[in-house]
């Protein structure tokens, strides 16, 4: 089932939704960057997306628990919830494994 | 308020406040669980709908399981245009979409999301009332179930903070009311629903399980859905406080009047006419109602066993003309085979025939028909819902029911305790015939007649007279009409003897009066003399005075 991005220098384009600035979305937002510097550096784009300023996001974009992070770019979309300090499975969920091969 | 009682929404759902006694609570959540298919959705569209158009209360619908389009084409059949609801922002939809496949956890999470979204929708809309359908569908989405109850737990106090009143759906479970155990965060009020198919016969029940502060209904009621919406179905929704009429209404019969104390039934009773097979019960109530139209009354007919034309027809060959009622638009005919539907829907299409017409007068013939579609006590139930309804619109309902003579019949004694007034007719088989007796085995609050009166058929129509109660005996029929003809023959003899004896004495008055006469006469002629006698003697004694007196004088004596 899993898609191995057409090139491995496609863009990447990845939003993280939180609700303020909580412990939890602190931490996802450092995890998260970690990774993409480890992985993704220079090809991504990562945009912050506070749902307490834009409430009406969470319904055009589906999301439910927070924090969500969602990979527009490359497709398929892909939503992954928590705190992200599970690294592998944040890897093995964006698919960044294969890009690695 | 002397007494602080909990506060109370109206649900906008007919009958289900009734049961609890004014609404669902205010500023809680209720829970609204069942199996599938047995109408929480529903339900729970009904409250925001009738919420936004009846209350003026917006509200918020979030959907976990079907889409907006879905569900705006789902409740499109109850008559409800969700999308105009929508652009008059009155509500608010939020389809909420948890596929676990294109979810990846990965570490702590809560559900801010769905809390930034019904506040969000909440806010847009200014709801206050708000449906989650169905919560738990998160479960099915997420895996962390602990996290999940956790967020639950603080969902619902949330939704209290916001003031809102909610209404949570949960699918059942097995041996529980809900799947996850719902009921355990929503304690306050807890309504479960069921669609349970016995005999074939589909109904739609739904029980207050549990209603935190208040008293209410703890009974199974049955529900409707149709193209009107919801319709719950309380046993006794009216709570014996109907208003009474204090005006009589004629049975359209003079003879059954005339032993109804002269002026017939009470307008707003109940009455049933029961009778062996072909006693004439029908042809009691074409009478009942042929006098309804004949004041200008509308009148409704529920036919659970012949055809309307057949009535007509038949009715025509008694005198009674209900055609020209029909076509005056006075008298509506709904025949229906009992087996048609289960008992509460034909209470449903009774309740709305009612509803549309207004009538003043309704015949149920006959209601034991429908026990075929329900036990005795179900039946029993019904008739007295439709019993407390049509009293609570004063309507004079006249139910037909057969019996097999005895009183000992049990189906009698289930319903005739809900009837106000009870007219048997029966057959009184005598000397090789049989015919039509008919008597008022009870009639509350009226002074009645407690004899049988004989029952005749004529092509004018139903004709009561006396039966011959005489001698330890009643006689109908032909012995009657024999009775009748040897007491005349009886009373003519007795008539002549009366006269010749009425002779006998003038003449002995005459005689009498002649002797009388004679004696009279003979008196007055002894007095006659007597008198003459007495003037004779008077006059001697003056003249031998007047004699004395002369002798003196001449005697020049002194005095």
């Amino acid at each position: 089932m899993k898609h191995i991005p057409e090139s491995a220098d496609a863009r990447w384009n990845l939003r993280l939704y939180i609700a303020g600035k909580t412990p939890k979305s602190v931490t996802a937002l450092a995890n998260l960057k970690k990774l993409c510097e480890a992985h993704l550096a220079g090809r991504y784009t990562l945009e912050v997306v506070d749902l307490v300023e834009h409430p009406e996001l969470a319904k055009a974009d589906q999301i439910v628990a927070i924090p969500t992070l969602v990979r527009q770019l490359p497709p398929p979309l892909k939503k992954i919830i928590g705190d992200l300090s599970n690294k592998d499975r944040v890897i093995v969920g964006l698919d960044l494994d294969l890009i690695e091969s | 308020m002397a007494r602080v009682g909990l506060s109370k929404i109206r649900s906008g759902i007919s009958g289900l406040d009734e049961i609890t006694g004014g609404g669902l609570p205010h500023g809680r959540s209720t829970l609204i669980c069942g199996g599938a298919g047995s109408g929480k959705t529903m339900f729970a569209i009904t409250f925001l709908v009738e919420g936004a158009l009846t209350y003026g209360e917006p509200g918020v619908f979030m959907c976990f399981e079907e889409t907006e389009e879905e569900l705006a084409r789902n409740v499109g059949s109850l008559g409800y245009d969700l999308k105009e609801l929508i652009a008059d922002n009155k509500l608010a939809i939020d389809y909420v979409h948890i596929e676990r496949g294109e979810i990846e956890e990965t570490g702590e999470y809560d559900l801010d999301g769905l809390f930034v979204r019904l506040a969000h929708a909440i806010k847009s809309v200014g709801a206050k009332r708000v449906v989650l359908d169905t919560l738990e569908a998160l479960f099915a989405g997420l895996s962390d179930s602990g996290l999940l109850r956790a967020e639950l737990r603080r969902l619902f106090r949330w939704l209290k903070e916001q003031g809102v009143t909610a209404i949570i759906t949960a699918e059942q479970g097995e041996g529980t009311l809900t799947r996850h155990g719902l009921e355990e965060y929503v304690s306050d009020c807890v309504i479960a629903l069921d669609h349970r198919v016995v005999e074939q016969v589909a109904t739609r029940r739904l029980r207050v399980v549990k209603y935190r502060g208040t008293v209410h209904g703890t009974n199974e009621y049955p529900f409707l859905i149709d193209a009107q919406g919801i319709t719950v179905l309380p046993v006794t929704s009216v709570q014996l406080t109907h208003e009474v009429s204090s005006e009589r209404i004629t049975a359209g019969i003079a003879g059954l009047d005339a032993m109804l104390g002269g002026q017939g039934f009470w307008r707003g009773s109940s009455i049933l006419v029961s009778g062996m097979a072909g006693t004439g019960k029908t042809t009691v109530a074409a009478h009942f109602v042929d006098a309804a139209c004949r004041r200008g009354e509308r009148a409704v007919y529920f036919a659970f066993e012949e055809s309307p034309h057949q009535i007509v027809r038949n009715m025509r060959s008694v005198g009674v003309d209900l055609q020209q009622w029909v076509d005056a638009g006075l008298l509506r005919f709904s025949a229906s085979r009992p087996t048609l539907w289960g008992l509460e829907t034909h209470l449903a299409r009774m309740h709305k025939d009612v509803d549309d017409f207004a009538p003043a007068v309704v015949v149920v013939d006959p209601i034991y028909n429908l026990s075929a579609v329900g036990s005795t006590n179900e039946v029993r139930s019904m008739l007295l819902r439709l019993i407390d309804f049509l009293k609570s619109r004063q309507v004079t309902a006249m139910l037909t029911a057969y019996d097999s003579g005895s009183s000992q019949d049990p189906w009698n004694a289930e319903v005739s305790s809900l009837m106000d007034a009870w007219v048997q007719v029966q057959m009184l088989v005598s000397s090789g015939e049989r015919n039509r007796g008919l008597y008022v085995l009870k009639a509350r609050g009226i002074a009645h007649s407690h004899q049988i009166r004989e029952f005749i058929l004529s092509a004018d129509g139903i004709q009561l007279c006396d039966v011959y109660l005489g001698q330890g005996n009643v006689l109908t029929g032909s012995a009657r009409v024999a009775q009748e003809a040897r007491e005349a023959e009886i009373e003519a003899e007795r008539q002549q003897v009366i006269a010749v004896k009425q002779r006998e004495m003038e003449r002995k008055r005459h005689q009498i009066e002649a002797q009388i006469a004679a004696l009279q006469g003979d008196l007055e002629s002894q007095i006659a003399e007597t008198e003459r006698f007495i003037a004779r003697q008077r006059a001697v004694t003056d003249a031998a005075v007047m004699a004395h007196q002369k002798i003196a004088i001449s005697r020049g004596e002194d005095e």
